[in-house]
């Protein structure tokens, strides 16, 4: 286990150690006093685990392929930006573009998220890219989404307030997005087909449900208690008539 | 930022640059004074949104001594421009103090133009003679040096405060004009990553007129409708970027046209019609309103936005969210920043932190400003309880709030008012909706 002290650390010096570590096998490191540093793990490769206290920078984990990331704190935009594989728990909110164009993996968020939170997810074959998040989201939640799953458990919301904000599942052609309790169907995007989850539904989330739980020491069953609406795309080629001829 | 054509900028295409300006805002709503340290702490740690193409700062309260004069902070590219507006200046003001204003030579800050700086009354006689209130007088002259003495450029002209602006990152631009020595009450700051034009230091952010002044993240694809509407005004958009057209916005709709913040923020940002269609009646009938006479103002593109003035900050989104906004709250002080770990660098514990909506604004004003009658205006014009609190739901930035004024009951009759209003507007239901009945009964 390697400590290292990111305080006026530059991101590229920053960014330039922490790849120099992974390549020596070093199998965790915790990056204390993380201000704002851009790129954490981008890219990177492996099973290694990285624990950042603070707050980590844009593109956090983007193109990442394996690792684990913890982030004792919030965390800023496009957090798994392209992220292939590996596992990232933030332990307060994130901000806009959570897993825009995520192909792999899994993002678990305690708090709420901002905007557009799983733009343009996709999945293919075995790779199917999860966002589990415990609070709301804003506007454009899983907007063009492609592939994956997204699940808003609204446990910090009442039962006058939504889960969701405005155009949720907008230009949505695939995927599922699960949400917790109640869908305010003015909010969603004319492309998106809302239903209550199914007991094959509810299996597929009680297991992600059964992890977020484990991590941020959530009482599984009161989560599981309330029912789960299950939005998903009329049409998995919504424009393909607008362009045939 | 968004130009209007000019042969001596690259036109787009010929450069590419791509955007991502930093902004940043801090009050301490108790009006006391602090260095501007924490502010080019919290500008500098953005360093990667900004190109080292402009940085700048506005201060509000650095004054003191001089705060019932116009401080002018003024651009000069040479000593014939400087003679000309000096004689201007000297005809319509009287001029109490100048100096150049102190600067340290730091290298990454080239091609300094002669900066000067004026502490300015305005002669009576010559307001009377152009029928003008003083505000649009001081208005008036700016336009008049920036857009007809070559090589003079009003960066500022408000009291008690100033803009310092250059071609550099914003902790040069802060090295440069000496801001660890500058005390005020509200900052505010840019890093600037211009995406059409080259920069130039006029063109660094703040923009400024009277005490307005603007930050701005991103770029306005309305810049010509909404500079054709205010050319009507008077204003004279000069300094070849979108940017300043908000600034002017803001005076027009506020100063001018008297319109409480709230309301101006629904012009520039306005709800989309399908949330009007679901409005209570008396809120759809007013931003019904709004869009159709102001339809114009609709200030369209991605942005974030630090509006300054005396009373504080309003920092604002556009409606789709494009840019990034992060607010935080600690005792007296109200902290805005286009990146969070912008705030916790300065101040690691907030009360609260949020991630305001687009087109939400965080009103962060001094506990004694005006502004609070202004929400008076809203409270009683038009609206009930409960669509007041939908809009201004910003965690209480008003805190506790005095509501004075009039309460306009229709066909003329008002009636004088007194009200202390708890940041928990859910707590004074119960009263507000009798006060309401009570004026409708009248």
């Amino acid at each position: 286990m390697r400590i290292l002290d990111a305080l006026n650390v530059h991101y590229r010096d920053l960014n330039k150690i922490v790849k120099e570590l992974i390549n020596s096998g070093e199998s965790e490191i915790i990056l204390k006093n993380v201000h704002g540093q851009r790129y954490i793990g981008a890219g990177a490769k492996g099973n290694h685990k990285l624990i950042i206290e603070g707050i980590p920078g844009n593109d956090m984990a983007a193109y990442m392929d394996g690792l684990t990331i913890s982030i004792k704190g919030n965390a800023q935009d496009a957090v798994g930006n392209t992220m292939n594989s590996g596992r990232i728990i933030v332990y307060g909110n994130a901000g806009d573009i959570v897993g825009y164009a995520m192909r792999g993996g899994e993002i678990f968020i305690l708090g709420d998220v901002g905007y557009r939170v799983g733009i343009h997810m996709k999945e293919y074959e075995d790779k199917k890219p999860v966002i589990v998040i415990g609070g709301k989201a804003g506007d454009f939640l899983g907007e063009y989404m492609a592939g994956g799953i997204i699940i808003i458990l609204g446990l910090n919301t009442s039962d006058a307030e939504d889960s969701i904000g405005n155009f949720c599942g907008i230009g949505m052609h695939g995927g599922t997005i699960y949400v917790r309790k109640h869908v305010n169907i003015n909010k969603l995007g004319k492309e998106v087909i809302a239903v209550e989850a199914s007991m094959e539904d509810i299996c597929i989330i009680a297991g992600y449900v059964k992890k977020f739980s484990h991590f941020f020491n959530i009482d599984f069953h009161s989560v599981m208690k309330e029912k789960f609406i299950k939005l998903y795309a009329h049409d998995s080629r919504p424009y393909g008539k607008l362009y045939a001829y | 930022m968004l130009t209007r054509k000019s042969e001596m900028l690259l036109h787009e295409g010929e450069i590419r640059i791509p955007s991502g300006c930093a902004i940043s805002g801090i009050i301490n709503k108790k009006g006391k004074s602090f260095s501007g340290e924490d502010i080019i702490k919290s500008i500098s740690l953005m360093h990667e949104r900004s190109n080292g193409l402009g940085g700048g700062f506005a201060a509000y309260g650095i004054y003191p001594e001089y705060k019932d004069l116009y401080a002018f902070h003024i651009f000069y590219d040479d000593f014939n421009a400087k003679n000309i507006t000096e004689q201007f200046l000297n005809e319509f003001f009287h001029i109490k103090a100048c100096d150049k204003l102190p600067t340290r030579k730091v290298p990454g800050i080239a091609d300094a133009p002669i900066i000067w700086r004026y502490f300015a009354k305005p002669k009576e006689g010559k307001i009377m003679d152009l029928q003008l209130n003083e505000d649009d007088y001081v208005m008036w002259c700016v336009m008049k040096i920036n857009s007809e003495i070559k090589g003079a450029f009003i960066i500022s002209s408000g009291k008690n405060m100033g803009v310092f602006k250059a071609v550099g990152y914003p902790e040069d631009v802060a090295e440069f004009y000496m801001l660890d020595k500058y005390k005020g009450y509200c900052w505010t700051a840019h890093g600037r990553f211009p995406t059409n034009t080259p920069g130039w230091w006029g063109g660094a952010h703040p923009f400024n007129l009277l005490d307005w002044t603007i930050v701005h993240n991103g770029e306005i694809s309305s810049y010509d409708t909404n500079r054709k509407y205010i050319e009507m005004f008077g204003y004279k958009c000069t300094l070849q970027t979108d940017t300043e057209a908000i600034t002017y916005i803001f005076d027009l709709l506020v100063r001018r046209h008297g319109l409480p913040v709230d309301i101006v923020v629904s012009v520039i940002a306005s709800p989309f019609w399908y949330q009007i269609e679901r409005m209570d009646y008396r809120l759809r009938a007013l931003m019904k309103a709004i869009r159709i006479v102001y339809g114009s103002l609709l200030v369209n593109g991605p942005f974030s936005i630090i509006l300054g003035f005396k009373d504080g900050f309003v920092a604002l989104n556009d409606r789709l969210k494009l840019r990034s906004l992060v607010a935080a709250k600690k005792g007296d002080f109200v902290y805005v920043a286009s990146e969070e770990s912008a705030i916790k660098i300065i101040c690691s514990q907030p009360d609260t932190t949020w991630y305001p909506k687009g087109g939400e604004p965080v009103i962060a004003v001094l506990d004694n400003s005006d502004l609070i009658g202004q929400k008076a205006w809203l409270f009683k014009n038009i609206i009930d309880m409960s669509i007041n609190k939908d809009i201004f739901d910003n965690d209480g930035i008003y805190g506790n709030i005095k509501v004075t004024g009039k309460i306009a009951v229709n066909g003329g009759i008002s009636k004088d008012f007194n009200k202390e209003f708890n940041k928990d507007l859910d707590n004074d239901m119960p009263e507000d909706i009798e006060l309401l009945a009570e004026v409708e009964s009248l």
